[in-house]
């Protein structure tokens, strides 16, 4: 099997090669591959201190106000003799919140994967432009610093919910993480959206203008499309988190009003007047929600690589999963108003949003069932990365059918910021896109280091992962119904929800057994680094291009001449071929058809 | 000391599992020289475990019936619109149920049924519209029941009559206690603003006291309900959100600073009769059950050992370092009781200072 790339066109990038130094070459790299290694590392450190927390507060949840001696021993001051602070757990929520949803989710999956991926799988020698890479990755590593900064301030670190309602968020008085922890959680947020935007404006006019020879649109893997769309989303939603951001600074530190009005605290009534905090829930869900699918459409892009190539079988239906991420896209920014049923807006809005968010279900239906068809009669090779990426059409099934009930503003009357709300979100987009993570990073890993993961850690790794997720996550939902609010650092002054007591110590042994193997993740990512089994060139036996490009990396990734494309990346156990895998930069045979469509 | 300790403690913990994994991880290296790609017997295990897995996601489902299945609220409702909602609840949960059965079982089945074996070739199928088409068009019928019943329940709840004389009631948010005032006689509330709080004449709610319809107002700390008549909640806040959460009910508004939100429902089960249903007599034997074990615990707190059964008014959005024990009695009672516990309340004018 040649796989060689064309030689007659000769491309003069490849010959200048410039002197490295360590810090070109690690530091400040503008290798896209360098960068996305940069990502992954960054990503996999704060989520350790974000699952961390989540472990932190699910021990305090079940063991109400007890003296734990790892409280005492990570939270200091805010453990007295080891019995967690009231407000050092609702700081907890929020810095759980804040770090996995933007610091793994988005930038630790979307930052490694569309870097690493774009210019691999679209033929180009690297993104648009390097020095804005570069620049994005450091950017979102600032931010990385000034978030863990903030939990060391003297009054405490935000601890508004990652959402960050004013006014609660705006006045200081109200609790104290509303003041330095709050600043430096705008700023740090602040620099997170302008890595964020870099990065996407990169992701785009890469995708848009540097496909190599062949390369078009409708030849693209689904994980590209993925990502192109999820970057367009980003730069349409986050540009108004960051006005919000803004606007809440000048409201905290200027005396503006645009999210304050008529407010009395601590004795005195403040001078704000006029400004309306639903303003602030509309700005901030005008990200918030399309924000649900930056993190989620990259992990269904790699979900749908992995899937078809493990299943050595076509993607099902790749036009209509490419029409579902755009109608999946298009509809996201016009649903935010469903997480403000109850929030005080016109109900009539209620019912457009209530409209708008059911729709929602049609595009990730379809999802849904063309890969359960991509696996029908396929020949499952049960990689790692296989396992994740049905993990995820799992995890997003069960997930995914409770927004119909939490999507419904009837409905969510009764169970909104319930516990049902947080078994829902976790399942739908926190589980779903890490499983997404995890499947990339062990398709990927041979591509990135040049080694293969250990598989039987794999094994292990995956299937403890998934009985714990379901054990924490789906009993959850029953509490929620029970009517139990979520963020209450102690249910121990409702008598009433006693009895969802001993089902919250079960849901915290799941989380503490997930949490402890995910050492084994960790073991095996960081051994596999340095004592891996070397890489074959395509150990998964790809169609796509980046396994075209040698093991070992080079500037301008193909020695010689970009390689050409000659068909989708689909085209697994094709008829009338000896292998049951055609790489995209095979010429068509004489006669052969182009199956896609 | 004691935390350098623990953290040393917690290191020999990281490394022991590390070392375990690495035993584990160099075990396998004699068993095969493979290049860690998936072979027939990992298909093979994998396949199997499938199949487990689907078993346990239908364990933890039923297990989660059978014990938890009663503590939700989809029974027993206390409003008029309750029933409406619950019935809602019901048949988007027969769907989902449905639909998470029969596509989980699909989805582990083709995992284990088509698990890889060397030499055979997967079947070369990249399309089908009219599979897609059914696929589009049945969740398309499905989702449009659900949200035409979703929308009219929605307007019934939220579309306010003001013809049938509701109770006019404002719910008062501060961090960390509700108030309740009373319209009085006149069950027309008097002018509010924060501006006007006086804490030395003990006018704590910003009362306008030049509001001729403020002076029968009634400020109370305990929310009293006369079963079946509809009731209009105004909520404020006067500093952070808040939301007013009565779960028996199925009503929830926030509370926000600078405007004023609404919600009207009607109590239909007064607190006695709730009492003697035997759903809730089950529930709270069980609850005392659970206290009982913990009960050198609970009587050091300070609270009563005895749960009984309330309603009750919970904050249920994040307001700060005590937004989990913000809460207010609800009591629902007849007409008769309502109005001789009304008479014993003080009236706006005369409870200032």
């Amino acid at each position: 099997m040649s796989v060689t790339a064309e030689t007659h066109v000769h491309d003069d990038h490849d010959v200048h090669h410039h002197k490295e130094t360590f810090v070109t070459k690690y530091i400040f790299s503008q290798d896209h591959k360098m960068i996305a290694k940069q990502y992954l590392i960054t990503g996999i450190i704060m989520g350790v201190v974000g699952i961390m927390m989540s472990l932190m507060m699910r021990m305090q949840i079940a063991w109400p106000e007890k003296p734990n001696v790892l409280f005492e021993a990570l939270l200091g001051k805010w453990a007295p003799e080891g019995v967690m602070d009231a407000d050092i757990y609702l700081a907890l929520v929020t810095i759980h919140g804040t770090i996995m949803v933007f610091f793994v989710l988005t930038a630790g999956l979307s930052g490694t994967f569309s870097n690493l991926l774009i210019p691999l799988q679209i033929g180009a020698r690297d993104m648009a432009s390097g020095f804005l890479n570069m620049i994005s990755y450091w950017l979102f590593f600032l931010s990385s610093v000034i978030m863990i900064l903030s939990l060391f301030v003297e009054a405490g670190p935000a601890a508004a919910g990652w959402t960050i309602y004013p006014p609660l968020s705006a006045l200081p008085m109200a609790q104290g993480g509303s003041g330095a922890g709050m600043t430096l959680w705008l700023v740090s947020m602040a620099i997170f959206i302008a890595s964020s935007l870099l990065g996407s404006l990169n992701y785009i006019v890469t995708v848009l203008n540097l496909r190599t020879k062949g390369m078009s649109m409708t030849r693209l893997p689904l994980t590209i499309w993925a990502f192109f769309v999820t970057a367009i989303i980003g730069v349409i939603s986050f540009p108004v988190l960051l006005s919000a951001a803004l606007l809440l600074i000048m409201d905290r530190s200027f005396g503006t009003s645009f999210f304050l009005s008529d407010i009395f605290i601590q004795g005195e009534v403040l001078h704000y007047q006029g400004g309306s905090p639903v303003l602030f829930e509309h700005l901030f869900w005008f990200l918030g929600h399309p924000e649900v699918y930056i993190v989620l459409l990259p992990a269904l892009g790699i979900t749908s690589e992995i899937i078809a190539t493990n299943s050595r079988k076509p993607i099902f239906g790749y036009r209509a999963m490419v029409a579902s991420i755009l109608a999946i896209a298009f509809l996201s920014t016009i649903v935010w108003g469903h997480h403000m049923f109850i929030s005080g807006m016109n109900p009539f809005l209620g019912s457009v949003f209530t409209f708008t968010t059911l729709l929602i279900a049609i595009p990730s239906a379809v999802k849904a069932f063309n890969y359960i068809t991509t696996l029908w009669k396929g020949n499952l090779q049960m990689n790692p990365a296989m396992l994740f990426s049905i993990g995820l059409v799992s995890t997003f099934i069960t997930g995914g059918l409770t927004g119909i009930i939490l999507g419904d503003s009837a409905l969510d009357i009764n169970v909104h910021d319930t516990y049902f709300v947080v078994a829902h979100f976790h399942l739908v987009m926190g589980i779903s896109a890490l499983y997404g993570l995890f499947a990339g990073v062990y398709h990927w890993f041979p591509r990135m280091f040049g080694r293969m993961m250990n598989k039987n850690l794999g094994y292990l790794h995956f299937w403890v992962t998934a009985i714990c997720a379901y054990g924490v996550f789906f009993p959850m939902h029953f509490i929620g119904m029970a009517g139990l609010p979520r963020r209450y650092y102690t249910n121990s002054n409702f008598p009433l929800f006693d009895d969802t007591t001993n089902t919250q110590v079960v849901i915290t042994m799941f989380a503490l057994v997930g949490g402890a193997f995910q050492l084994v993740f960790l073991y095996n990512f960081f051994s596999s680094m340095f004592y891996g089994k070397k890489a074959e060139q395509n150990p998964w036996k790809s169609n796509t291009l980046e396994w075209t490009a040698p093991v070992k990396h080079i500037h301008g990734n193909w020695p010689g001449a970009l390689p050409t494309v000659y068909r989708w990346s689909y085209d697994y156990s094709k008829p009338g071929h000896e292998e049951d895998f055609v790489p995209q930069n095979v010429p068509m045979k004489d006669g052969e058809e182009e199956l896609q469509h | 000391m004691t935390t350098l300790l623990i953290f040393i403690i917690v290191l020999f913990v990281a490394v022991a599992l590390w070392q375990m994994v690495k035993i584990f991880d160099l075990a396998q290296v004699g068993a095969s020289n493979d290049n860690q790609v998936a072979t027939d017997k990992d298909n093979r295990f994998n396949g199997y475990m499938m199949i487990a897995f689907l078993i346990f996601i239908y364990a933890i489902t039923i297990a989660s019936f059978v014990y938890l299945g009663d503590l939700p609220l989809m029974s027993n409702s206390a409003s008029e619109h309750g029933p409406g909602i619950d019935n809602l609840m019901v048949i988007s949960m027969i769907v989902i149920f449905f639909v998470q059965i029969v596509t989980q079982f699909l989805l582990h089945y083709f995992a284990f049924k088509y698990k890889g074996e060397k030499g055979r070739k997967a079947l070369f199928y990249a399309d089908n519209n009219t599979l897609e088409a059914i696929w589009t068009i049945i969740p398309v019928i499905v989702l449009a029941g659900l949200i035409i019943y979703g929308l009219f329940t929605w307007n019934d709840i939220m579309n306010i009559d003001e013809s049938e004389d509701p109770m006019v009631i404002e719910l008062y948010a501060q961090q960390f206690n509700w108030k309740a005032r009373y319209g009085g006689e006149d069950n027309v509330l008097g002018k509010a603003n924060v501006r006007l709080i006086d804490l030395d004449r003990a006018n704590i709610l910003g009362v306008d006291e030049d509001d001729p319809n403020a002076k029968d107002d009634v400020i109370v700390t305990e929310l009293h309900l006369p079963v079946n008549r509809p009731i209009l909640f105004k909520m404020r806040s006067q500093d952070v959100l808040h939301s007013a959460y009565m779960p028996h009910f199925r009503a929830q508004m926030n509370c926000v600073p600078g405007m004023v939100t609404q919600f009207a429902f009607t109590p239909t089960v007064t607190t006695a009769e709730m009492r003697s249903n035997p759903d809730i007599q089950d529930k709270v034997a069980n609850i005392n059950a659970l206290r009982l074990d913990r009960k050198a615990e609970i009587e050091a707190s300070g609270q009563d050992l005895t749960y009984e059964f309330d309603y009750l008014l919970l904050c249920n959005k994040i307001c700060g370092k005590s937004h989990y024990n913000m809460q207010m009695k609800i009591v629902v009672e007849t007409q008769e009781e309502f109005d001789a516990w009304m008479k014993e309340q003080k009236t706006f004018e005369n409870s200032l200072n």
